[in-house]
């Protein structure tokens, strides 16, 4: 099971990055363990500037903006 | 049968086409954007002779004010913020860190300033780029260039302030932010108020920053859809602060006396920019939102000083700004960076009523 990690405090867009990501997750039926970070500190130890970014299995796939379904489907599936 | 895979294929072509010629796209969109922009006005007197308005009468003049100036400033801002979402793909902040790293104060200051107007930019990330940009090792004072011109000189303010009064205001505009920001950055840094930031901010700096994999950059067709993302995300926004402003505006136009505003906010009143500024830093809204105020002051003959002065404070200093921020600085320097830039407006606002 992938970790999915939506950086980013408290902002519009990133709810609306973590709705999206667990829409797309049911869609394609797979399961991810989704998790909200939201202490700078933490959000800093990744090394991103711009919220809210997403983490798969430690790695920053995407940063600075509501990522698509699309892209979204590449990291998860 | 038939019909219909001939329809879903000429849909599907109709759809990828521009994909994959974006170049031809935008310079197709942008004739198409010239046309019906050159028939604004027209378009706005025919109307008012469709309403059956007796032309020169002053529910006439406001009526085709208001049908005129809605889609032009609509369709302005538009262009801007489609300009603007194209740009923001060729400057990433990862980019704009690595070219202010290091940099010494005044060129560094300069260049962050700069930086701030074409970086894409929201409040809500103003605390990991803090930290990021301190990592990489950019000055304190030139941090605070960038986080003061990054929210004040943006693309709505400066596509707002062209759209409904013109290129002057608009580069005025742009050129007191960009002053500001590169001066209060300086006065900042100089203080040397490292001591201010939270400790566990400092902690992180000594720790190598993790590089995030950017991928390849992306292509025109990417940049393109950018800037149409923008649009859709920026318009679809502030639309209706841009229809409330020029209702005000078509109103004052007909019916308000010219200067009412004078005697309180004219440049002859020598308390009115401090006035302006203080009323403006616990106020907050987006540059849309401020917009239609500015329009009612100048209006009524309020200074240009004294109005631009009152929107840079609304927009450059807020109170939810300095929550946010409050996460990495300790309030002393929250308190000195709103003293030091609430300064660096007024002076901008006094000189500019009384010397210019």
């Amino acid at each position: 099971m992938k970790n999915v990690k939506v950086l980013g405090s408290g902002c519009n867009k990133c709810r609306v990055t973590i709705d999206t990501i667990r829409a797309t997750a049911e869609r394609l039926g797979v399961e991810i363990e989704l998790e909200k970070v939201e202490d700078f500190a933490r959000i800093a130890g990744y090394g991103v500037m711009a919220t809210p970014s997403v983490v798969v299995d430690e790695v920053v796939v995407h940063t600075g903006s509501v990522p698509t379904a699309k892209s979204i489907e590449g990291w998860i599936a | 049968m038939r019909m219909e895979t001939g329809m879903s294929e000429l849909i599907s072509t109709l759809v990828a086409t521009p994909r994959r010629h974006p170049l031809w796209a935008v310079a197709l969109g942008a004739a198409a954007w010239a046309l019906v922009y050159s028939q604004l006005e027209p378009l706005s007197f025919a109307v008012v002779g469709l309403m059956g308005l007796a032309p020169e009468t002053r529910l006439a003049g406001a009526v085709q004010f208001f049908v005129y100036d809605t889609p032009k400033v609509l369709m302005l801002l538009t262009g801007v913020v489609f300009v603007m979402g194209v740009v923001h793909t060729f400057v990433s902040p990862e980019r704009t860190r690595q070219l202010l790293s290091g940099r010494s104060s005044g060129v560094g200051n300069v260049l962050a300033a700069s930086l701030g107007i074409v970086t894409p930019f929201c409040s809500c990330s103003a605390v990991p780029l803090f930290i990021g940009f301190l990592q990489a090792g950019v000055p304190l004072g030139v941090t605070f260039s960038f986080l003061i011109a990054a929210p004040m000189v943006n693309e709505i303010a400066l596509g707002m302030l062209f759209a409904l009064f013109g290129w002057r205001v608009a580069l005025l505009y742009l050129g007191m932010g960009v002053l500001v920001a590169i001066v209060a950055g300086m006065v900042l840094g100089r203080l040397g108020l490292e001591g201010w930031v939270e400790s566990w901010v400092i902690e992180l700096r000594s720790r190598q920053h993790a590089t995030v994999a950017t991928g390849a950059a992306p292509t025109w067709s990417e940049r393109v859809e950018s800037g149409w993302n923008h649009v859709r995300e920026i318009v679809g926004k502030v639309w209706i602060y841009i229809i409330l402003g020029v209702a005000l505006g078509a109103g004052i136009h007909g019916y308000v006396p010219e200067d009412f505003m004078a005697s309180i906010m004219g440049s002859g009143a020598w308390w009115s920019v401090p006035a302006a500024v203080l009323l403006g830093i616990p106020m907050y809204t987006n540059a849309a939102g401020v917009i239609p105020i500015v329009e009612a002051l100048l209006a009524k003959g309020a200074a240009l000083g004294t109005a631009l002065a009152f929107m840079m404070s609304v927009i450059a200093l807020s109170a939810p700004e300095m929550i946010i921020l409050r996460k990495v600085l300790k309030p002393q320097l929250i308190a000195a960076f709103v003293a030091i830039v609430a300064t660096g407006i007024l002076l901008v606002g006094l000189v500019f009523n009384h010397v210019l």
